[in-house]
């Protein structure tokens, strides 16, 4: 498969890759990691006139914490680099676990955690972590720079709040107020296949109290679903059978699944209450061995 | 007509773009114009004729493709070959000297760990980028690292065991 022709430029400054995109007036796209680009030139999902490859531009493949805790994730940190973090397993933990189970190792060394949210697939594990997390992308265009929730970052399937001429140079992740609990699981037929269902959990926690729950899923709708409002029955609760199972009947209701050749709707929105009561259980049980 | 046969397609036209890019390959330098929508696995194998990077799935799936990109592994059906311009790749041609093989091509050798050959590149440079990083894994490890590679012969058993073989001998040789 070959795509069709385009012109390539891999600048060397952010505001010579934004001056390329602003005079190609929308006929250009950014190509980052490329593990969802290049499959869709191929394919010709995508045909622009002018790729604008972000992989030369200096000082983008950081991820670090703020001394307030704040995560800011640059936009050629790849996959893998998350994966084999020091700094997530303890103040990220969604983001820990998730790392791991997105894509394959290899595609892993390529794709970029900002390049997947910038894509906007239904499936992309990276949004949902995201949403849970209540994060937020940093736009740098023409006029500079604007930040972006993550609720009205992602417009529908496949589409972003970013205008042309914009390019996504960091993903801003909030520190927990408390103690940072959360989890990721995802069904997946075999390595590299997407999600048939995943779940998002991100909670701050107060001792054993709940303060804020967040949670999200990819797979089980038309887009990523936002499940905050759902999994705010916690807040205010400690983390017991019955609350854990209100939790997990409250986002399993949220998803919006489809029967396709991953499963039919029920068997999914199950996985999903299954996925959110094995998260919470664990945070529960390593509640009470810290206490 | 001269033969049956005759390539009729016009040479291209001026307005055809094509990048210069400099390129290492298997420690090679090597300068090329190329057009931004070659893939990096065509100029591999019909640029340069180093056919030992196989097209598998051409859907960035099965690793057949992958090879070292600035010494981490990469499908190279999913790269542009521009992206290359400035960087180093890493071939399965690249891996023995005339006169020795890499302990990984003499693992799979010992430990059986190949059939029919379709994925065997793709599985030794992923292995090669694993022991670079961890030259002391387990069979778990060894398995997370190529669960982006697929193999529709050996069932993955001796391919698992010739990477742990070459471990061993790295490991030996080291000391
Ligand atoms: C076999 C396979 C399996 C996969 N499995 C999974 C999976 O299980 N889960 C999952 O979440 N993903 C999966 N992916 C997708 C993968 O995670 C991609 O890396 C990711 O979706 C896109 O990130 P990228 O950096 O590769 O972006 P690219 O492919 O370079 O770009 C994707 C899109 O985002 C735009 N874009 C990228 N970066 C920016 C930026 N900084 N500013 C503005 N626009 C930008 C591009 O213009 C393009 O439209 C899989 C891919 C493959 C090939
Ligand atoms: S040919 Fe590249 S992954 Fe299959
Ligand atoms: S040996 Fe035949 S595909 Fe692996």
């Amino acid at each position: 498969m070959y795509p069709s022709r385009f012109a390539y430029d891999a600048p060397k400054s952010l505001a010579e890759a934004i001056a390329i995109l602003d005079r190609n007036g929308g006929e250009a796209k950014v190509l980052a990691g490329g593990q969802s680009l290049v499959p869709m030139l191929k394919l010709r999902f995508a045909a622009p006139e002018r790729i604008v490859d972000i992989n030369a531009l200096p000082g983008l493949d950081y991820h670090r914490l703020d001394p307030d805790g704040t995560l800011r994730i640059g936009a050629l940190c790849r996959h893998e680099d998350l994966e084999y973090s020091t700094i997530l397993p303890g103040a990220f933990p969604t983001l820990a676990e998730a790392a791991a189970l997105i894509a394959d190792p290899i595609i892993r060394t390529r794709g970029t955690f900002v390049g997947s949210v910038c894509h906007a697939d239904p499936q992309g594990d990276w949004a949902a972590t995201m949403i849970a997390l209540g994060g937020r992308i940093v736009a740098m265009g023409p006029k500079g720079r604007r930040e972006i929730e993550m609720r009205d970052f992602v417009l529908g399937p496949f589409t972003n709040a970013l205008a042309y001429n914009e390019i996504a140079v960091e993903a801003v992740i909030p520190a927990a107020r408390g103690t940072a609990r959360g989890g990721y699981l995802k069904l997946e037929r075999r390595v590299g296949d997407f999600a048939t269902a995943s779940v998002a959990v991100a909670l701050d926690m107060s001792g054993d109290t709940v303060t804020r729950a967040g949670a999200a899923m990819a797979g089980v709708g038309g887009r990523t679903i936002d499940a905050n409002e759902a999994m705010s029955v916690l807040v205010g609760k400690t983390l017991t059978e019955e609350s854990i199972a209100a939790a997990a009947k409250a986002v399993a209701a949220a998803a919006d699944p489809r029967t396709d050749h991953r499963g039919d709707l029920e068997y999914k929105r199950h996985i999903v209450s299954t996925f959110v009561t094995r998260i919470l259980t664990k945070i529960a049980s390593t509640e009470q061995k810290a206490a | 007509m001269t033969s049956l046969y005759e390539t009729v397609s016009p040479p291209p036209g001026d307005d055809v773009p094509t990048n210069r890019i400099n390129l290492t390959v298997n420690g090679q330098l090597r300068t090329m114009d190329v057009e931004p929508r070659l893939l990096l696995v065509h100029l591999l194998r019909q640029g340069l004729t180093l056919t030992g990077t196989h097209t598998g799935c051409d859907t960035s799936n099965c690793g057949a493709c992958t090879v070292l990109f600035d010494g981490r592994p990469a499908k190279s059906c999913t790269m542009l070959a521009v992206q290359a311009d400035g960087h180093s790749v890493q071939t399965v041609e690249g891996m023995a000297t005339s006169s020795e093989l890499d302990p990984i091509q003499e693992g799979f050798k010992e430990e059986h760990g190949l059939q029919c050959g379709y994925c065997t590149p793709g599985m030794m440079l992923a292995a090669k980028a694993l022991l670079e990083r961890n030259p002391n894994p387990t069979e778990d490890d060894v398995r997370w690292a190529l669960s982006g590679n697929l193999c529709r012969c050996t069932g993955y058993q001796n391919i698992v065991k010739a990477v742990l073989w070459a471990a061993d001998k790295m490991r030996a040789q080291q000391n």
